[in-house]
């Protein structure tokens, strides 16, 4: 293993690889590249590889927690980080070999072909990420300098905040409508529809909507929720909640693509470099390095492994359709790589697994379904005949955005009380209790009055209460 | 960082480790993260995880408390955030003492001796660092720059913004500094006797060791006195007094009155800030009772501080007396008692002591 090249190596290299990229067809933002040391690294980790972000102590722990990690030797260093912008920014670790650097590129313009193809980044407006970071930066930091703002207060908003940043809507490809929409929904809904029998019919009753409500249909953007409809809030602290959720709005996509994403840049890297003619001692590397990356961990799950093998597997069956999938399917209208493009550009984690994680495939990536029981995390189900089914559902609740319960706004005017009322909407999965309280205490200190949470504890209707600081539980009889 | 720490003080105080290790070496903390909290699931929700070579088997146990969760962010579940991370003993100190709101102790004319203090105001400079921005100043240095502007342009329309320009800010200037300091002197007295256990005597050393930590963060020049007792005192050295068991009965007089012989030898109270401590367990000869309370009054009247710590770890019952309740008939404002059951009291007895001395000082 050798760690001597040049700049112009790695320019070369780059030149190759484009070129192939270009010959496959993928479409990405312009590339750019920083060379930078491991302690870069971690703090471009912390950052989410922004070159600038907003001061707040979490980041800052998270720091000393991945260098402690990294130095004790628990955990490596990602090889490569990318941000989704235009143009896309990477960085590439200095003491990486050139192997490593060569791989890291390939898998680079993957992502970025991601980052720009897929439907969930199109919100992400990507040619101002890197100055939406900044100007947030600037703008927290402002108010920190702020002789009547401070610190102090900047933090506790942003640590509330943080807490409920992820409280916003899924799939931002759907819109939201307004409240003037709204109310125009409402009112639509209200409206007896024609009936050709109206005259034998007896007169349905109905009542008149009350468009006074807030909000008209439950809220899932908490922060912005919040922001609008409590009118202690200072400007600055509704900017904060304002920058928090914007930041929190870009990162969705990206958790809501993870598998797809590290899949797609796994199994183009492995193209490239396949095509790249390496010379041996270089190839023999990336065979070792790619392996490192693929390799299934056992008891939990590998997005790169997992992700790339449904992509081989779709254009494998698209290519060479087996008689079966004719026979459900018909003929095929696409090829392999048609069908590839197509699929990076209108799923996401949840529908992409639905859609083409087969049973076979299930068996060959031997994944079962864990319970905890006590301290312990138990098997509870094997990719068998009459469970397979029940294991691909229980994954599918678990990527993307579906590990964050869905909480939404039902009342801002709870009990005539200005008291707010959540809404948890219930999986089956109950809500860690501890948390909840903590959060809610943020919530509180946000909305300034009662909080309440209506969700199932043991299959229980429970309402979680906080109020004048006080939590409590209570379950109707 | 420092919330985390400053949050789990008292564990970390009451970690065997960290107690008794020299000034200067690094030790390890625990930091039990401080956890940012979101709305998640709880423990009835499963994942699905990969196999590795062998085939899993419904029953399988995937291993304790492990985060076997895949596809999910990191951080997200309840765990315990617990990592280890380096941290200098005298950074921990400060950050123990810094939320403590401590009594500036009563200093005294005394014995002068120069020392080097750092980093005193010194002046401003216009050029500086962003924490050393006065900002009074600066905008003092506008206003007057915006006097000027109008008389020099007289006539002219006054403009309505007028924003503050780089030549406006300025910074305060720090300078090294020599200055006097006073000094003071701990007397750390221990019963030694019998009765003072393993569990006891671990007890009384962290709190010595607190208390000497603190006063070296007060003061540049802290001499300390060790004082073990059991029916004699003697003056012993720092090592001995950690480290050395004794034996025999306890006359609780005999440390006081050679506390007080050593002070009027070579600390005399005009000169020194004196503090005494003596942690015990309470279990004194009745006969020596009285002389103790003599000695004891006569040390309040002598000393800034008196404190008396008594230990009696929990199950170890109340078998003895107990001198607290008959110290109580001593009056002075500047006499402690607290009493210390386990490990976890310590960091609240010291505070306990400490406030004692502020609340003095803020009456006066």
């Amino acid at each position: 293993m050798t760690t001597e090249y040049s700049i112009a190596d790695l320019e070369g290299w780059n030149d190759r690889i484009v070129e192939l990229v270009q010959q496959f067809g993928l479409d990405p933002f312009p590339q750019e590249f920083e060379v930078c040391d491991h302690e870069d690294m971690l703090s471009y980790m912390v950052y989410s590889g922004m070159p600038s972000h907003y001061p707040h102590w979490s980041f800052g722990k998270n720091f000393e927690k991945l260098k402690t990690l990294y130095e004790y030797g628990v955990s490596g260093l990602p090889y490569e980080m990318v941000i989704n912008s235009n143009p896309s920014i990477a960085y590439l670790m200095r003491d990486n070999t050139l192997a490593l650097q060569v791989l890291t590129i390939a898998h680079v313009y993957g992502h970025n072909d991601f980052f720009k193809n897929n439907f969930t980044f199109r919100s992400t407006r990507a040619e101002y990420t890197i100055e939406t970071f900044k100007g947030h930066a600037n703008r927290v930091r402002q108010y920190i300098e702020d002789p009547s703002i401070g610190l102090e207060k900047v933090e506790a908003i942003l640590d509330a905040a943080h807490a409920l940043s992820l409280q916003c809507r899924r799939n931002l490809a759907i819109k939201k409508p307004s409240v003037a929409e709204q109310r125009e929904m409402k009112l639509y809904e209200a409206t007896p529809r024609a009936d050709p029998f109206g005259a034998i019919h007896r007169r349905q009753e109905r009542p008149t909507p009350d468009l006074t409500k807030e909000p008209l249909y439950p809220d899932e953007d908490l922060l912005l929720f919040i922001r609008d409809h409590n009118r202690q809030l200072a400007e600055w602290e509704k900017d904060l909640l304002t920058i928090v959720h914007e930041q929190a709005r870009y990162f969705v996509p990206q958790i809501e693509t993870k598998i797809m994403n590290e899949g797609w840049a796994s199994f183009w890297h492995k193209r490239i470099l396949e095509s790249l003619d390496l010379p041996q001692e270089l190839h023999l590397e990336f065979l070792v390095r790619h392996t490192q990356v693929l390799r299934p961990s056992a008891g939990s799950l590998n997005p790169y492994h997992v992700g790339m093998k449904v992509w081989e597997d779709i254009e494998q069956r698209w290519d060479h359709p087996s008689a079966e999938d004719i026979e459900n399917f018909g003929p095929r209208k696409k090829t392999g790589r048609e069908k590839l493009f197509e699929v990076r550009e209108v799923e996401r984690d949840a529908s992409f697994l639905r859609r083409y994680l087969t049973e076979d495939l299930i068996r060959e990536l031997n994944l079962f379904e864990y319970k905890s029981r006590g301290n312990e995390q138990v098997v509870s189900r094997v990719a068998d005949e009459e469970n397979w089914r029940q294991i691909k559902e229980t994954l599918i609740q678990n990527v993307g955005t579906g590990t964050i319960p869905v909480i939404k706004v039902e009342d801002a005017d709870y009990n005539n009380n200005r008291a707010l009322l959540l809404k948890h909407h219930h999986d089956g999965r109950d809500l860690q209790l501890e948390y909840a309280e903590k959060t809610m205490r943020y919530l509180h200190q946000l909305w300034g009055r009662g909080v309440a949470m209506e969700t199932l504890l043991d299959g229980q209707r429970t309402l979680l209460n906080f109020i004048d600081g006080k939590f409590s539980i209570k379950k109707p009889a | 960082m420092r919330e985390a720490i400053r949050n789990n003080i008292a564990d970390i105080i009451a970690e065997e480790s960290i107690i008794g290790k020299d000034k200067n070496r690094i030790i390890k903390v625990p930091i039990r993260g401080v956890k940012e909290y979101r709305f998640i699931y709880g423990d009835n929700a499963p994942g699905v995880g990969q196999g590795g070579d062998g085939e899993p088997k419904p029953g399988d146990v995937l291993g304790e408390g492990k985060d076997g969760k895949g596809a999910q962010q990191a951080g997200d579940r309840p765990g315990i955030d617990y990592y280890e991370t380096d941290v200098s003993l005298d950074e921990l100190i400060d950050l123990m003492f810094e939320d403590l709101e401590l009594p500036d102790i009563e200093r005294k004319r005394l014995r002068q001796i120069e020392i080097e203090r750092q980093f005193r105001h010194k002046g401003f400079r216009r050029k500086g660092i962003r924490v050393r921005l006065d900002k009074k100043r600066t905008a003092r240095s506008r206003v007057k720059r915006k006097k000027a502007s109008i008389k020099h342009h007289a006539g002219a329309p006054a403009p309505n913004r007028f924003p503050f320009h780089i030549d406006d800010l300025r910074y305060h200037h720090t300078v090294t500094d020599t200055r006097n300091e006073s000094n003071a002197v701990v007397l750390c007295i221990m019963d030694t006797s019998g009765s003072m256990d393993t569990m006891k005597k671990y007890l009384a050393r962290s709190f010595f060791f607190l208390l000497y930590q603190f006063l070296c963060t007060r003061y540049q020049n802290v001499e300390i006195v060790f004082i073990a007792h059991h029916t004699e005192a003697r003056e012993v050295t720092e090592e001995e007094f950690f480290h050395k068991g004794e034996s025999g009965g306890t006359f609780i007089s005999s440390g006081y009155n050679k506390a007080l012989e050593i002070i009027n030898e070579r600390y005399h109270p005009a000169l020194w800030n004196v503090y005494v401590f003596h942690c015990s367990d309470g279990d004194n000869f009745e006969s020596d009772n009285e002389a103790a309370l003599k000695a004891a009054q006569e040390l309040t009247q002598t000393a800034n501080l008196f404190g008396y710590g008594e230990i009696k770890p929990l199950g170890s019952g109340y078998y003895g007396s107990s001198m607290i309740t008959f110290f109580s008939q001593i009056q002075a404002s500047n006499f402690q008692t607290v009493q210390i059951q386990k490990k976890e009291d310590i960091w609240a007895s010291f505070k306990t002591f400490l406030s004692k001395d502020r609340a003095r000082e803020d009456a006066a």
